[in-house]
């Protein structure tokens, strides 16, 4: 058993000055195992598998425990000795290999950076050595992929590029940090693929941290849970997904959903139709001839890979990218294409939510200020009456009144996104646009966002364009679903329609790719694709 | 030197010379431009700090110089970084060919010496206390745009300047709600800057002749009138110097400590 163990970490304890961030800890990986670490952000997960090279963030160390890789304890090493561990023994695979590459050098030369430090390699040497793995990994035209520069390639490409890199040193232990987190559901499953035949055929350990519990089931063997810090919960993967023993563990399981449709309560009444609309930025044309119906009182979900057109579609519902042909009617008025050619009430009825809350909120104006604005522009609120409404708002949102002299950068991501919310609610509009709410929010976070929406249609009799990527939870969330693709809505009708008899192939092969906690779905999808 | 006690020493310097500045009238011995002394009295001998060549009396001269650089200084620079920042915040949030023709009138003011333009100017429409400053507030101006039209672009392409575009704000919102309060860190530092230029440049025009018109003086005028005294081995002409010198370093401690202050984010109550 020991000498196949390759990493156990016993007892580990990792403190700031101001606070803990491991508590407590004990993981082992064997040879051939793949751990994975599943948890919220701001868990540990990342602290923890980076600790097992001995790498912390500024400020953090260790303060108790042990660290054993490859039989060696890393604790009383020194930085030389360190640095030759990492260069040997382990490889990290991050999130965005966009971001980890470098755009001014060729991959063949990057993914082979590591051998050319420890022995001189010639050129062709070095391109062998890389052309080999880049086979393995499937990637087109192995013979020349590696003399194209990183922005030469596609996303789930370079993603196969940086898992290269870290085979290239014949690592014990491969941490991958949320490797398909960044990449669309039908490139994911590639990578998926490929990550769990590598994990085997190179007989090493591996680290698998992700906050997609489906995800980790298909890839780990066994699966530690992690909240704030400390270990909720620790076991082989088919019994953790079946049988949680912990509270927190089975909220995660049940969030997978039961796979229940939203019941639907929407009048069949066309508040927004949108017919024959194209969209373009410059010589291109980002939305074709696209029409969508969203009825009063429902939820129609617009969802597809990233690049379909999604956003724009919606932008230009806003009249933020006017439309160049086709007519956005609300009701029985003409929208015009640009937001500024539209009436005051126009733009009051229909209020748009961005994704990323931290780009939406003034740092600099108050909680008070931002959700005021609207009050006092569209409905010349002030003082006693603003104040009231303030409060109303804040109950809506499930803030405490007090946040409302807060700045945004208090605020957690879930707590931010909720603010925008109310801000949108405080125009009293009857269409919330929600352009990817939720992606950038954990999922549990994400499951009270939508409890929140859900609340909120029936209160304030909303209608919501609802754009996401997460096939999971439009099937969960909405009454109607399109589905758009390069461009294009290939499909549009009840979201039970969609899901269950999908018409076109696209959507078919989308569904597919929503990866799933039952056990054998990725390898059963390989057979399927083969 | 740490920081606080810089700031400290900064506006100790500071708040004396606006005092000397604002209380001139009160605290001078005599009136500035009438000959109290005999010429080149040494200090001590005629006034506190001496006689200038007409027998004027140094100290009271140096209390008014200080008075009229520190308002040249002050209304020139509000105003220039008035300009420059309006502009910028118009052309970041416009883009287009209003954002093409702005900066390309800055890239022109930017591409003649300010030195020569402002002699130009001045020769053209007579020096006075206000063409003076304007020149001065216009010329400046350009730098202040090329700091801030960079920022105003990034924070014009922020989500929550679209937000307000959805509502239909109008331009004074986004210039004193949603950008204006994010420019104040590289604003303060900008104006901390453009103060001791701007103070550096009406001293050189005053040095040069076309600035503060005898017999009043600025500091920098005060140095042109006293230079001659330099051969003599005197160090009248120094004192002046040394205040103008002095300004532009308290000024540079102060913004050093508020642009510390300020690039934190706001916190909690």
């Amino acid at each position: 058993m020991s000498g196949n163990r390759i990493l156990s970490i016993d007892n580990l304890r990792v403190e700031t000055q101001t606070g803990v961030l491991l508590d407590d800890v004990s993981i082992h990986v064997d040879r051939g195992e793949v751990l994975g670490i599943i948890g919220e952000s701001g868990a540990g997960k990342s602290t923890l598998a980076l600790s097992s090279i001995m790498l912390f963030k500024s400020g953090c160390r260790p303060t108790a425990g042990s660290i054993t890789l490859g039989g060696q304890s890393l604790m009383e090493l020194g930085t030389a000795e360190l640095e030759t561990i990492r260069r040997t023994k382990a490889s990290y695979v991050a999130q965005s290999a966009a971001a980890a590459f470098n755009p001014f050098y060729r991959l063949e030369d990057q993914v082979t950076e590591i051998p050319a430090m420890a022995q001189k390699l010639t050129s062709a040497q070095r391109r062998r050595m890389a052309t080999e793995l880049f086979e393995e990994l499937q990637l087109p035209d192995p013979q020349n992929f590696g003399r194209r520069y990183p922005h030469q390639v596609s996303g789930g490409q370079l993603q196969r590029a940086m898992i290269a890199m870290a085979l290239i040193n014949q690592p014990d232990l491969i941490i991958f940090d949320e490797p398909t987190t960044a990449l669309d559901v039908t490139t994911q499953i590639e990578v998926l693929r490929l990550i769990k035949k590598v994990a085997s055929t190179h007989n090493c350990g591996a680290l698998y941290i992700s906050h997609d519990l489906a995800v980790v089931s298909q890839m780990a063997d066994r699966i530690v849970v992690m909240r704030n810090g400390k270990m909720v919960e620790q076991g082989p993967t088919r019994q953790l997904v079946d049988h949680p023993q912990t509270e927190y563990a089975k909220r995660l399981v049940a969030h997978q959903g039961d796979g229940s449709y939203a019941s639907t309560n929407g009048s069949d009444e066309t508040l927004l139709d949108v017919r024959n609309v194209d969209v373009g930025y410059g010589g291109v044309t980002a939305v074709k001839d696209a029409s969508i119906r969203l009825g009063s009182g429902s939820v129609l979900a617009l969802v597809g890979e990233s690049g379909s057109g999604k956003t724009t579609l919606a932008r230009s519902i806003a009249g933020l990218q006017p439309a160049r042909t086709g007519e956005i009617r609300m009701r029985d008025s003409l929208l015009a294409p640009l937001v500024e050619r539209r009436s005051f009430d126009q733009r009051r009825l229909i209020q748009y939510i961005h994704q990323l809350p931290d780009l939406a909120l003034n740092p600099r104006q108050t909680i008070r200020d931002v959700v005021g604005r609207p009050l006092s522009y569209f409905h010349g609120l002030r003082g006693t009456g603003a104040e009231q409404r303030l409060r109303e708002l804040m109950d809506a949102i499930e803030l405490p009144v007090a946040y409302l002299d807060r700045y945004p950068a208090s605020l957690s991501g879930g707590q931010k996104q909720r603010v925008c919310i109310a801000r949108s609610l405080a125009a009293k509009p009857d269409i919330l646009i929600c352009d990817e709410i939720t992606s950038a929010l954990d999922p549990l976070v994400e499951e009270s966002i939508v409890k929140l929406l859900t609340r909120l249609i029936k209160d304030e009799g909303l209608s919501i364009l609802f754009i996401t990527h997460n096939l999971g939870l439009a099937l969960r969330f909405s009454h109607k679903t399109a589905v758009m693709q390069g461009g294009r809505i290939v499909e549009h009708g009840d979201t039970r329609a969609v899901f269950e008899q999908p018409q076109s192939d696209y959507t078919k092969s989308l569904i597919r790719a929503v990866p799933q906690l039952r056990e054998g779905w990725l390898d059963g999808f390989s057979a399927n694709a083969a | 030197m740490s920081n606080k006690l810089t700031l400290t020493v900064s506006l100790a310097v500071l708040a004396t010379m606006a005092a000397a500045a604002i209380l001139a009238p009160v605290l001078a011995p005599f009136p500035p431009n009438e000959m109290v002394h005999a010429a080149f009295d040494a200090p001590g001998v005629g006034g506190v700090l001496g006689a200038d060549g007409l027998g004027r009396d140094m100290l009271s001269r140096i209390l008014y110089a200080t008075r009229y650089t520190f308002v040249a200084t002050l209304i020139a620079t509000t105003l220039a970084c008035m300009i420059g920042v309006s502009l910028a915040i118009i052309a970041g949030l416009s883009k287009g060919w209003v954002d093409i023709v702005i900066g390309r009138a800055v890239d022109i003011l930017m591409s003649i010496p300010q030195i020569i333009f402002a002699l130009i100017i001045l020769a053209i429409a007579g020096v006075s206390l206000t063409t003076l400053i304007l020149t001065m507030a216009v010329l400046q101006s350009s730098t202040y745009y090329r700091v801030t039209r960079p920022i105003a672009g990034d924070l014009a392409a922020m989500e929550y300047v679209e937000v307000g575009r959805l509502r239909g704000e109008r331009l004074h919102w986004y210039l004193f709600k949603e950008i204006l309060p994010n420019m104040v860190p590289s604003l303060l530092a900008q104006f901390g800057l453009g103060l001791s230029s701007a103070a550096l440049f009406i001293s050189s025009l005053s040095f040069l002749g076309i600035g503060i018109q005898p017999p009043a003086a600025d500091l920098g005028g005060l140095v042109r009138e006293n230079a001659l005294a330099l051969s003599t081995g005197r160090l009248t002409p120094l004192i002046p110097a040394f205040c103008i010198a002095l300004f532009c370093l308290s000024v540079n401690g102060i913004v050093d400590w508020l642009v510390g202050r300020f690039s934190d984010k706001p916190d909690v109550k």
